[in-house]
């Protein structure tokens, strides 16, 4: 396992798909990790289905910046697909971005006046970018796991198999944020996660 | 034991820790989250105040009494609360008063940028700056201090990066302060500010902010961090971060306190360094200060004065510059992204205020808006709001134009709580004036914008006491306005006839269209999906004209005019069945008609909600 180095994440979705609940956990599986940890959450007027975003960054010495800079991100973790390539400009080259394979079809769209972007756009945008993408069917998952809602714990199960702290790290953060009677089901999806991603 | 708090939390944390007896706000992004955690822990007492000038009044009274205190709001807060600010400047108080401003660079939730340090310098107030969330929870500690020290209001300046980013935070315990009074103080001539007093007391403010600034010489808020002396830079606030990022090796001049600056300070540190620039957000405040002590420095000309900063824009701006940067600015990769459809802020699915701006839609009203969820009746299709800027600022600005002498005539339409805020005193005026202006008062029963608060119309305080609730039709009626309705927000037809009805007379009128925001926990469990009936559907596109978030194209046509049907989304749907009543084909059935058409299904044919998912 290599050592932990420095690793901005960049989380994105949309209002109420429980963005906020994983980058809380993220910041604090790399506070328990002992890094110093920054989390910055960016988001305009408060409303239900806009774009929204957190931002977490880890550092074993030092985070100065709460904000991860246009092109630095290290994983770019997408609840949504549209969004992966609405904030991809976040990505570094050769970073990796985890996509959950949710379309949310906004208002723009549904209303006929604009068109949800194809699949192609994905691949073509990530390979521009030379950067890994994974895609985490996380709906499915969690819904194997007993409840769809879990699908924010399906992708942190998808990024804990990306770097390198063990599994321990991640599932006593998570195990402390979810009720007790939802603990197994939350197991379940945590592992469907990083099982959804193959280890390199 | 550290722990990852928000700089909201750890100013709640911080004022806890200080002793605070009392904490005033009124809502605002992004100073909110302050009041709401602050009124989680014992021993304080807390409250929503009607407005922001009302809340340093209160802590001031609280402050005058004794007790530490403090008030939070946001930058456009303070400007409501300038007058109670200014005169708190000049009386001091008995115990420490401590009033947080939180700005807002590039505008994530509000109607303009200021910089509030200005502020500062305006009404004589030492003004803090934290960084991240540990220094915010210092820094308040700090607050508390210098103000009983020099016996002065202390502002703490935030912005939203501060309030919303978190970082860990090292937690202490609850100093006991001692209230510093039994009895109100009768010291006239320190709190009674009649000329003859003021004139006093302006010398011993001039004379206090000269004692503050020789104590900000020495007090560890403020510090050098030397390193390669090619490049000094000064900086506070979250800037500080930004700099240390992109400019790793430059020397730092690191302004905890931003007013009053440390002259002896700055002048030693402009000395050891061969290029002197300041990283600031927003206005030139420190850069400005710098200059007057005839020093040469940098600013502005590098980094920009308008929006927020990131470490793209410093990295950007000041590798432009030629200052060393950490590495080159990331060179963008053409992504050759396809054009992306935006997720533009929208009046939620069910939201109460849509029936009451279609009515203004269609009658093409020229309408005053307000500040709340309902600005968001400006978008199209509704396009129904025509200008808004200020909490309150709708039913004043309606009377003016009424009294211009406008052909047309004016409608001001006004949340609740915004007009508990400040919507009473300009309604008061139009009852006093006499004009024509239709105000309507959106009651969805709650602070509904900044997060659901309780307001004086919920009958709840923020400490989940029973209140008062404040009706507001007795209210309207109290000032003389007899022209008042009150509608159900929901009922299309209902707020058509009380529209006409107050408009047939030249005289002021109110009407207050009440439903409770169909977000409320206690709503959700309400809602009722509704669905379209295909067959019925002709595609007339008039359910589309309302801009509801649940209402979308099919993909299938009508046969007759080719256009699409339309199609409701269950998940966003709360079944408000405003685009039932509008449907000229009933092709939208009512809550009603959805449970007899279920009674009159024969038992062995289960309805969709026997489903097993």
């Amino acid at each position: 396992m290599p050592e932990p180095t420095r690793t901005s994440f960049v989380l994105v979705g949309v209002g109420g798909q429980g963005t906020l609940l994983a980058s809380n956990i993220l910041a604090e599986v790399g506070l328990a990790a002992g890094f110093d940890v920054k989390k910055s959450e960016v988001h305009g007027m408060a409303q239900r289905g806009g774009s929204v975003a957190s931002h977490v960054r880890w550092d074993p010495e030092r985070v100065s910046s709460p904000l991860v800079g246009t092109g630095e991100a290290d994983v770019l973790l997408s609840f949504e697909k549209m969004e992966a390539l609405r904030f991809a400009p976040f990505l570094r080259r050769g970073g990796t971005a985890v996509v959950n394979e949710m379309e949310i079809v906004p208002v723009t769209v549904s209303s006929g006046a604009a068109k949800y972007p194809g699949d192609e756009h994905l691949t073509r945008v990530f390979a521009a970018l030379d950067a890994r993408l994974v895609t985490v069917p996380g709906e499915a998952l969690a819904q194997r796991a007993g409840n769809v809602k879990a699908a924010n714990v399906v992708l942190l199960g998808a990024v804990s198999r990306l770097l390198p702290l063990p599994e321990d790290a991640w599932w006593t953060c998570i195990a402390q944020r979810v009720p007790k009677k939802f603990l197994e089901l939350n197991r379940v999806a945590f592992a469907a996660g990083r099982d959804a991603v193959a280890p390199r | 034991m550290k722990r990852m708090l928000s700089g909201n939390e750890a100013i709640a944390r911080g004022a806890w820790e200080a002793g605070v007896h009392l904490a005033a706000a009124y809502p605002g992004t992004p100073s909110t989250e302050i009041l709401e955690e602050l009124s989680r822990f014992p021993h304080v007492y807390c409250e929503w105040s009607t407005n922001e000038k009302v809340a340093v009044d209160v802590a001031i009274g609280a402050a005058y009494a004794g007790r530490r205190a403090l008030a939070a709001m946001k930058h456009v807060g303070l400007n409501v609360a300038a007058d109670s600010y200014f005169y708190a400047s000049f009386t001091g108080a008995e115990a420490g008063l401590v009033i947080v401003s939180a700005d807002d660079p590039g505008m994530h939730s509000s109607q303009n940028e200021q910089d509030n340090r200005r502020f500062a310098q305006f009404a004589r107030v030492p003004c803090l700056e934290p960084s991240d969330s540990q220094e915010c929870k210092d820094f308040t500690i700090a607050a508390f201090d210098l103000s009983e020290k020099f016996d002065t209001p202390v502002l703490l300046r935030t912005t939203t990066r501060t309030n919303h980013s978190s970082t860990p935070v090292e937690l202490g315990e609850r100093a006991e302060v001692e209230p510093r009074r039994k009895k109100y103080p009768r010291d006239a001539a320190k709190y009674v500010m009649v000329p003859a007093n003021a004139r006093a007391r302006h010398p011993l403010v001039e004379q206090r902010v000269a004692d503050i600034a020789a104590w900000a010489e020495k007090t560890p808020l403020n510090r050098i961090e030397w390193r390669d002396r090619k490049l000094g830079v000064v900086t506070a606030g979250v800037a500080y971060q930004y700099a240390r990022e992109v400019l790793p090796n430059a020397s730092v001049l690191k302004l905890g306190m931003v007013y009053p600056l440390p002259e002896r300070l700055i002048r030693t540190f402009a000395a050891g360094v061969e290029r002197l620039v300041v990283v600031e957000e927003l206005d030139p405040v420190l850069e400005d200060a710098i200059r007057l002590l005839g020093l040469a420095c940098e600013g502005k000309s590098i980094f920009p004065i308008c929006g927020e900063l990131d470490p793209t824009v410093v990295r950007s701006a000041a590798a432009a510059a030629g200052l060393p940067v950490d590495r080159p600015p990331v060179a963008a990769v053409a992504l050759d992204l396809p054009e992306l459809p935006a997720r533009p802020p929208v009046l939620c699915a069910g939201c109460p205020h849509r029936g009451v701006f279609q009515l203004l839609s269609k009658k093409k009203a020229a309408v005053a808006g307000d500040i709340g969820c309902y600005t968001l009746g400006l978008l199209p299709p509704l396009s129904a709001i025509h200008s808004c800027g200020c909490m309150g600022a709708g039913i004043g600005v309606a009377h003016g134009a009424a009294k211009a002498g406008l052909g047309e005539r004016m409608v001001a339409v006004i949340g609740d709580s915004t007009f508990y805020h400040t919507g009473l005193p300009a309604l008061a005026n139009i009852a006093y004036n006499r004009s024509n202006v239709l105000t309507i008062i959106l009651d969805n029963r709650t602070t509904a914008m900044t997060g659901h608060q309780a307001n004086p119309g919920t009958g709840l305080t923020l400490q989940h006491q029973e209140a008062g609730r404040i009706e507001l039709e007795p209210l309207v009626r109290a000032l003389g306005i007899t022209d008042v309705a009150t509608v159900d927000s929901y009922d299309v037809e209902g707020l058509e006839t009380a529209y006409k009805e107050l408009m047939a007379h030249d005289r002021p009128a109110v009407l207050v269209a009440r439903r409770e925001c169909a977000l409320l926990p206690e709503i959700r469990k309400q809602w009722v999906p509704l669905e379209v009936v295909a067959e019925k559907c002709t595609g007339c596109g008039i359910c589309f004209r309302i801009g509801c978030p649940a209402i979308l194209k099919s993909e299938e046509m009508d046969a007759k005019s080719g256009k699409p049907l339309a199609l409701i989304d269950p998940d966003q749907c709360t079944g408000c069945e405003v685009c039932a009543q509008l449907c000229p084909h009933d092709a939208i059935p009512k809550r009603d008609q959805m449970r007899q058409a279920q009674e009159h299904q024969p038992a062995s044919c289960p309805t969709p909600t026997d489903g097993g998912n």
